[in-house]
């Protein structure tokens, strides 16, 4: 019975392989549709997109794996506003960058802090937190830009945009990122007790783990990481848009399920969030060079979606 | 007399129930305060126009939350079905009906998805809101469609003493109120909420309940849909994008708990028509409708910690 345990959660452990199976099998059905034309530059194409997938989906995996109906819903008005701060304060300067950057993530910050203080004080499930929350942050951004494109400074656009061999630098860091993000969640107190928060909250706080500080710390990062992809999103895609967290929302969550972390929480994955990611950037890259219209490839990247969380889930929640 | 009152007036309870039709109360004193035309049968039949759709969605998200469960993908099905009425509703009704039939048997189906693997309804109904999107798109890649006469004239009609939406919202009140709160499969409905272990070791089927839940829900979509178009003369895929958050917002604000199982069709329907005079509000307020959504979410947040504030008394 235990070699059966343990060989299931080794399994379980590994099923973030097949998010980047998937990728791998979409990528190949592309380029033989292509006849091996543009595969490097899909690659590269998938690469620069993921980047900023990962960096919210990292921040939404720890909130979800805090636990049942943890999870961030003002991603997508985070990176709206986070973008808009971020393009205003630099202004085009190149002097300012770092202080655009870190007003973006400062912004981010405000608004994880912002959540948690709903969450705590009026006692009310994260998922309605959150979402009145982005109601409230949306309405900042929209007043805060006046709806303007602000043109990120030269040397910011260069970065987010810069290649070496084909490989985006920014994603080069993205993938140091994820490393890191893997080795808090694995080797830090702070990571231990948020896997220990999503088994059991009770059996944690009685375990002596700091409960509360280690939610608060996880919405903040969230929100950080938000902010931070709202700031990079803007100089990649050459100025701040008021939609343009829109796509996050799913994405993020997206990314966190089929990458192999449990929605029940307590269990996460970080490279399955780079596969996932990959996989779903390239799903649409297939669907697009397949030449099928918006509506088709709207309905059956859904329904790939639903397909694999249906593969990937449907775990029993009890003990 | 007033004893009494102020006996009921001090109990929580009593402070939680009213604390709905509160709000809507103030939001409309405030409204007429500043715009004394505002509080007319023209100024009313205007202002609440869109009530109704919004009501329709809310109490649709209603019946999820009732099972503990979260659609985001309301808004986009209520578009998708907004684009099926504009597209064949004038000229093939029966195929339409046929359609939109076939869409609600598509939302039990998700329900049943969710309750047989276990998924998060959040995760499932995320992706539907592609596939819903998706599907409008292809029917209706811009603005446009016909809508037949009488369902303009129903959306426009014009009743003795009470404004329409006034009238529509209180029969949509009372309808799912009946549904819901008064009949004995209501019980059986909101106690899957509360406690399915319990339903379901009295004998009752979380499968069949987790289906009916997501099959009303598609129906008041449907129903949702087919008031949009009768309001607006060009329904397009994106008509009704908005509509997931507010049906959240609206449930919520009409005491909704989002945990077990614990909803108030009358509230919900109160807090749809709260959330519909919020614009007219800031209109009249001089407010930029930037934050139109902003006062939305504040609203929210004032009632949330109004709620919590009476719980504390509540454990005292």
């Amino acid at each position: 019975m235990s070699n059966l345990q343990a060989i299931a959660a080794r399994m379980g452990d590994r099923r973030w392989i097949w998010s980047f199976l998937g990728a791998f099998g979409v990528w190949l059905a592309t380029i033989l549709f292509t006849e091996g034309k543009g595969a490097g530059d899909v690659l590269t194409a998938a690469l620069s997109f993921s980047t900023f997938t990962v960096i919210v989906g990292i921040g939404q995996m720890f909130v979800i794996t805090t636990g049942p109906g943890n999870v961030d819903l003002s991603i997508p008005s985070t990176i709206a506003l986070a973008g808009g701060v971020a393009m205003k304060i630099m202004g085009g300067s190149d002097g300012l960058i770092i202080v655009g950057l870190a007003a973006s993530i400062g912004s981010g910050l405000a608004v994880g802090a912002f959540n948690y203080g709903l969450i705590r004080v009026l006692q009310i499930p994260p998922i309605i937190a959150t979402l009145s929350s982005s109601f409230l942050v949306m309405s900042c951004a929209i007043s805060y830009g006046r709806g303007l494109q602000v043109k990120p400074p030269s040397s910011f656009a260069d970065f987010t945009t810069a290649q070496i061999a084909g490989l985006p630098i920014l994603s080069i860091c993205a993938v140091l990122f994820a490393i890191l993000m893997a080795i808090i969640l694995e080797r830090t107190i702070y990571g231990r007790s948020t896997l220990a928060i999503g088994q059991n909250m009770r059996a944690a706080w009685l375990a002596g783990v700091k409960v509360e500080r280690t939610r608060c710390i996880t919405y903040m990062m969230s929100g950080a990481f938000a902010g931070l992809c709202g700031a990079l999103l803007a100089g990649f895609s050459g100025g701040n848009a008021l939609n343009m967290g829109e796509e996050y929302l799913l994405a993020s969550i997206a990314v966190v399920v089929i990458g192999g972390t449990s929605v029940a929480g307590g269990r996460a994955n970080v490279p399955g969030i780079w596969g996932a990611a990959l996989f779903l950037y390239l799903l649409v890259t297939m669907l697009n060079i397949f030449g099928v219209s918006a509506g088709v490839r709207l309905v059956l990247t859904g329904l790939i979606i639903i397909g694999m969380i249906t593969m990937a889930g449907g775990e029993k929640t009890g003990r | 007399m007033i004893a009494v009152m102020t006996a009921n007036l001090s109990d929580p309870r009593w402070l939680r129930r009213l604390l709905p039709a509160a709000s809507l109360a103030i939001v409309l004193i405030a409204i007429f305060a500043i715009n004394q035309r505002a509080a007319s049968y023209f100024g009313l039949s205007l202002m609440l126009q869109y009530a109704v759709p919004i009501a329709l969605a809310t109490i649709a998200q209603m019946f999820i939350l009732t099972v503990n469960d979260l659609d985001l993908s309301i808004g986009a099905f209520v578009g998708l079905a907004a684009c099926i009425a504009g597209t064949w509703l004038a000229t093939e009704p029966a195929f339409c009906i046929l359609l939109l039939v076939l869409c609600i048997a598509a939302y039990a189906a998700i329900g049943a998805l969710i309750q047989l693997r276990n998924l998060p309804s959040i995760v499932v109904t995320l992706g539907m809101s592609f596939v819903w999107l998706g599907l409008a798109v292809i029917l209706m890649p811009t603005p446009g469609g016909i809508v037949p006469d009488w369902l303009k004239a129903l959306m426009s009609w014009k009743p003795p003493l009470i404004p329409f939406p006034i009238l529509a919202t209180l029969i949509i009140a009372l309808v799912a109120h009946l549904l819901l709160m008064e009949s004995s499969i209501g019980a059986v409905l909101r106690g899957a909420g509360g406690n399915p272990r319990a339903v379901d070791q009295a004998g009752w089927s979380l499968l069949k309940i987790r289906m009916s839940m997501y099959a009303l829900a598609g129906f008041f979509s449907v129903l949702s849909g087919l008031a949009l178009v009768g309001l607006t003369t060009s329904p397009d895929a994106h008509i009704a994008d908005r509509y997931t958050l507010l049906s959240i917002a609206g449930v919520i604000l009409g005491g909704g708990e989002f945990v077990g199982g614990r909803v108030s069709p009358v509230g919900a329907v109160i807090g749809a028509v709260t959330l519909t005079l919020t614009g007219s509000f800031l209109i009249f307020m001089r407010i930029s409708p930037d934050w139109q959504i902003g006062a939305q979410g504040g609203i929210l947040i004032a009632v949330l910690a109004l709620r919590a504030l009476i719980k504390l008394k509540e454990a005292r």
